[in-house]
């Protein structure tokens, strides 16, 4: 065990994982975190909380996580590069584990020009490649990045994100691969809605033996309304969302509905692929539908280890 | 390569000058004579509409390379023509504005911005290359800059927004880390891509605090290359 969080434990036992993104308020409301982890409690085995998310302001992660965690559950810090240099996120990190945070997501970050503060100054003084080996050695070797000793234990499970869309796609399986040599214990993916692509992607994760080395949580995104799907589509970068989906919604008399079982057939198609050791579900702003979509996927109860 | 400028607006130098009336504008005849932006033509061109404002433009200049030392000669009558003033415009990049600045005691203000050192890629196109970061690493990446090609400047290959070989910030801006993975590809060097890439020392760039550098090894300050 690197951590003992409750998700290193589920998927360390080989259960097919569930995790839940939680997104932070706009404004300091401890309330708002609790009642969606309240919402959310048995429905997936660790809740990840986004760190300024598409260079928005809002509630830290870090604060949010300790929020979680004091009413029992087992979040999974997101960690971007973009806003904090590296004594501010080697800091944070001592934070988390100080707030009995034990997973941490490491993220290169949304650049700020898609944000509400475009004007802002990026970082970016190491990349996450960078934080996910620096992560690893405060917690192996007990040193930060200078090399100067940690004091006391650094329990993180460390993740980390890889986007199988993304060009150049042939470099895609060897970034990951540099992710895991540089210490991800386990990978959430960006949406999946493409699942012949996905497919091809994981084959070669396979072939390269990286799914013996890391879990891969395959992400998905529960799709709302036909305007929410274009938007998708059209603008957010790195998503990449068929035609074939948009024109089933656009058809559908019942679009809510029309969009959970397209959904559901996509986590259906996802456990079968070899290698996937979980979902990663983002429900952006509609946290609500959760618990509808874990049951109707058969993935309830979760397990307890 | 070129210092890159463009010109300030007209409202912000009126604002620069204040109660300043009697004004003074060198231009320069190197990178912004050949920009376009602080020539012969540009400096006649800012006389003329601070004529038709309420200041007074007292003369004008270009000088061969605004950022270098006047030879001693050419420094006096520079003076006695600036002589009567009360305020100086510099149509030139930064450096110029502070080689004029060292000569004179009266506010000397920038006409334009100064962008970056940067190329022509294509007639009227320039871009930027080169972050002046203090420590190359182009033989790592196949001769394009990560910390300046790469919105981002990440170190260790693209980040989940590069698609079609663009960056997401515009879809008209080429991702660095596709062109660093085209150029290693083509060179062969693909190998290089699978190296992770430690965190960079950034004591080196500006981050280290203002930057000097002397010929002489002895008057170097610690840490520079």
């Amino acid at each position: 065990m690197k951590a003992g969080t409750n998700l290193e434990k589920v998927l360390n036992a080989g259960y097919f994982a569930v995790t839940a993104e939680i997104g932070p308020p706009k404004g300091g409301s401890a309330r708002v975190i609790e009642s969606k982890g309240e919402m959310l409690r048995h429905t997936a085995d660790a809740f990840n909380v986004t760190d300024n998310q598409t260079a928005v302001v809002r509630l830290s992660s870090l604060a949010a996580c300790g929020i979680l965690r004091r009413i029992g559950l087992d979040p999974v810090m997101q960690m971007l590069c973009r806003d904090r240099n590296r004594i501010m996120l080697q800091g944070d990190i001592c934070g988390a584990v100080a707030l009995g945070i034990g997973n941490l997501l490491c993220l290169t970050g949304d650049h700020v020009k898609f944000g509400n503060h475009p004007q802002s100054k990026v970082v970016f003084d190491i990349d996450s490649i960078q934080l996910i080996s620096a992560v690893r050695t405060m917690r192996d070797e007990g040193k930060f990045i200078s090399g100067e000793e940690v004091a006391g234990p650094i329990p993180i499970f460390i993740g980390a994100v890889e986007n199988p869309y993304a060009d150049p796609f042939e470099f895609r399986t060897a970034r990951l691969s540099k992710k895991v040599r540089a210490g991800a214990d386990f990978i959430q993916t960006q949406a999946v809605y493409d699942v012949p692509k996905f497919t091809q992607w994981m084959a070669e994760v396979c072939e390269s033996g990286l799914d013996k080395q890391t879990h891969v949580l395959a992400g998905i995104i529960p799709v709302k309304a036909v305007g929410m799907a274009r938007y998708m589509r059209d603008y957010v970068s790195g998503v990449e969302v068929p035609d074939w989906l948009v024109k089933r919604l656009e058809d559908a008399k019942d679009v809510r509905e029309e969009g959970i079982k397209i959904i559901l057939e996509i986590i259906e198609e996802v456990k079968l692929i070899p290698g996937v050791h979980g979902i990663h579900i983002q429900a952006v702003g509609w946290e609500e539908v959760v618990p509808e979509i874990v049951e109707r996927a058969g993935l309830l109860p979760r397990p307890i280890v | 390569m070129k210092s890159i400028t463009a010109q300030k607006p007209l409202e912000e130098l009126l604002e620069s000058l204040g109660k300043a009336k009697k004004v003074f504008i060198v231009g320069c005849g190197t990178c912004p004579t050949m920009m376009g932006t602080g020539g012969v033509e540009q400096v006649s061109s800012l006389t003329e509409r601070l004529g038709e404002t309420r200041k007074k433009v007292t003369g004008s200049i270009v000088l061969p390379v605004a950022c270098e030392p006047l030879p001693f000669e050419a420094q006096k009558e520079f003076l006695s023509e600036v002589d009567g003033a009360e305020a100086v415009l510099v149509m030139s990049c930064a450096y110029g504005v502070r080689a004029v600045a060292d000569l004179l005691e009266i506010p000397v203000l920038p006409a334009l911005n100064t962008l970056f050192i940067g190329r022509e890629a294509e007639p009227g196109v320039f871009i930027e290359e080169c972050s002046q970061c203090g420590d190359c690493v182009l033989a790592l990446t196949g001769g394009i800059c990560p910390i300046t090609r790469c919105a981002k400047s990440l170190f260790n290959g693209p980040c989940g927004g590069s698609v079609g070989g663009k960056c997401e910030i515009d879809p008209k801006v080429p991702c660095g880390w596709q062109l660093i993975y085209d150029r290693l590809k083509a060179l062969g060097r693909l190998e290089q891509m699978e190296v992770i890439i430690p965190p960079r020392d950034w004591s080196l760039s500006w981050s280290g605090g203002p930057r000097t550098y002397s010929l002489d090894e002895k008057e170097r300050s610690k840490g520079s290359k």
